[in-house]
């Protein structure tokens, strides 16, 4: 029951961009085309999930025991950073093209907020309906894939509404950026409506 | 010396993070439900960016270019660690409000983004009065966008209410309001102020 209400939540809930305001400038980057808004959330998805397995047992084993949890943020973000690096080397091998739409925004999941929040709101959230308070391994790891799919699915929504949003002539100080973030704002009141369903 | 004051100032208009450059959205639109709250977010972020801004540009000759982000990264997370010390210590009910964000900053892409384009080719002076100008364009812009939020939301002003009770349009301190405002301030700031 946990893990339902921990997916529910992470999902459509506290949705991770339009709710918890993480990971907006790649939102607001790449959500030009349907294709790159995918493959930009399935790379932040993998990241996530795995940042999240590492921090975990390195907050677990090496930060608590010896007292230096004061140390989290450096310690995370170097782990984040190297995997990225990892990820981006793998994916130049495995699939060019996808590493070439990717472009600069895979570099970029390093400074992608969403990938240290999510792994510092696992160490020191509480969720009322986890009993205990905090997050299990098991519970952590699908906290962050689901998680990464509310991003996914927020940024897939997006990317066709902005798809649309091109064809259409706005005024000339709406275009751009401007337009796109009302439309996000709109997005969110829809959302809002999930608010209250599990606390 | 008006070279330095132009750093400043360049820092409030041209080079606003926030409705120019696009920089730092995350805490921009989470930490502005009201005008206090925006004020110290931003007050924050220019603590940590004139430091590290002032240690990067002390340090960027003897680093290395392949692991120079890494460096910076890790320069950026120990001024951000030394914040959440200060801020509990003598702030302890802000850096509750502000939470997640506070260690958030260490990837605030303003930060990293000035250390990149700015610290690592110029002197130890001239990087403070630009991570000084960055950070205060920051922190007007957060203190505006609270500052409205706080009106259409909450019927107050820097905790001043001037409504009387509790009427305000809860949408706007909540999250749609927050994309909502920022868009809006966005085209007025296109209309008035940017010079094409």
């Amino acid at each position: 029951m946990e893990y339902f209400l921990i997916i529910i939540s992470a999902i459509f809930v506290n949705n991770i961009v339009l709710a918890q305001f993480l990971g907006i400038c790649p939102f607001l980057g790449v959500s030009n085309k349907l294709s790159t808004a995918t493959g930009m959330s399935m790379a932040v998805c993998f990241v996530i999930t795995l940042a999240t397995l590492v921090t975990y047992l390195i907050n677990q084993y090496l930060l608590v025991p010896f007292g230096i949890t004061f140390l989290q943020t450096i310690a995370f973000i170097l782990v984040i950073a190297a995997l990225v690096q990892m990820v981006e080397i793998v994916l130049k091998k495995v699939s060019p093209s996808l590493y070439q739409a990717l472009g600069i925004f895979l570099p970029l999941i390093t400074t992608n907020c969403a990938v240290l929040g999510v792994a510092i709101n696992v160490e020191t959230k509480e969720f009322a309906f986890v009993p205990g308070g905090m997050l299990n391994l098991g519970q952590a790891l699908v906290y962050a894939f689901a998680t990464s799919l509310g991003y996914g699915l927020a940024m897939v929504i997006f990317a066709g509404i902005r798809e649309h949003l091109a064809l259409n002539n706005v005024p000339k100080a709406f275009k751009g950026v401007p337009i796109a973030i009302i439309s996000v704002g709109i997005l969110a009141l829809a959302f809002m409506g999930f608010s209250g369903m599990v606390k | 010396m008006s070279n330095k004051f132009k750093l400043i100032t360049d820092g409030l208009v041209k080079n606003n993070p926030t409705f120019v450059l696009l920089l730092g959205m995350c805490p921009t639109l989470a930490t502005t439900t009201s005008a206090i709250n925006g004020l110290s977010m931003g007050l924050a972020t220019l603590f940590v960016l004139v430091l590290s801004n002032m240690a990067i540009s002390a340090i960027a000759p003897v680093v290395p270019d392949k692991v120079h982000i890494p460096v910076y990264i890790v320069v950026i997370a120990t001024f951000v660690t030394l914040l959440q010390f200060l801020m509990q210590a003598y702030t302890p009910a802000m850096y509750e409000t502000l939470g997640l964000f506070i260690p958030l900053i260490v990837v605030n892409c303003i930060v990293l983004g000035r250390a990149e384009a700015f610290a690592n080719k110029h002197g130890v002076l001239e990087s403070a009065c630009d991570g000084l100008g960055v950070g205060l364009g920051f922190t007007c812009s957060l203190t505006v966008l609270g500052l409205v939020r706080e009106i259409l939301g909450s019927g107050s002003a820097f905790g001043f209410n001037f409504i009387g009770g509790n009427d305000g349009m809860l949408a706007f301190v909540m999250a749609p309001g927050a994309f909502l405002c920022l868009g809006y301030l966005m085209v007025l700031f296109n209309k008035y102020l940017k010079k094409n």
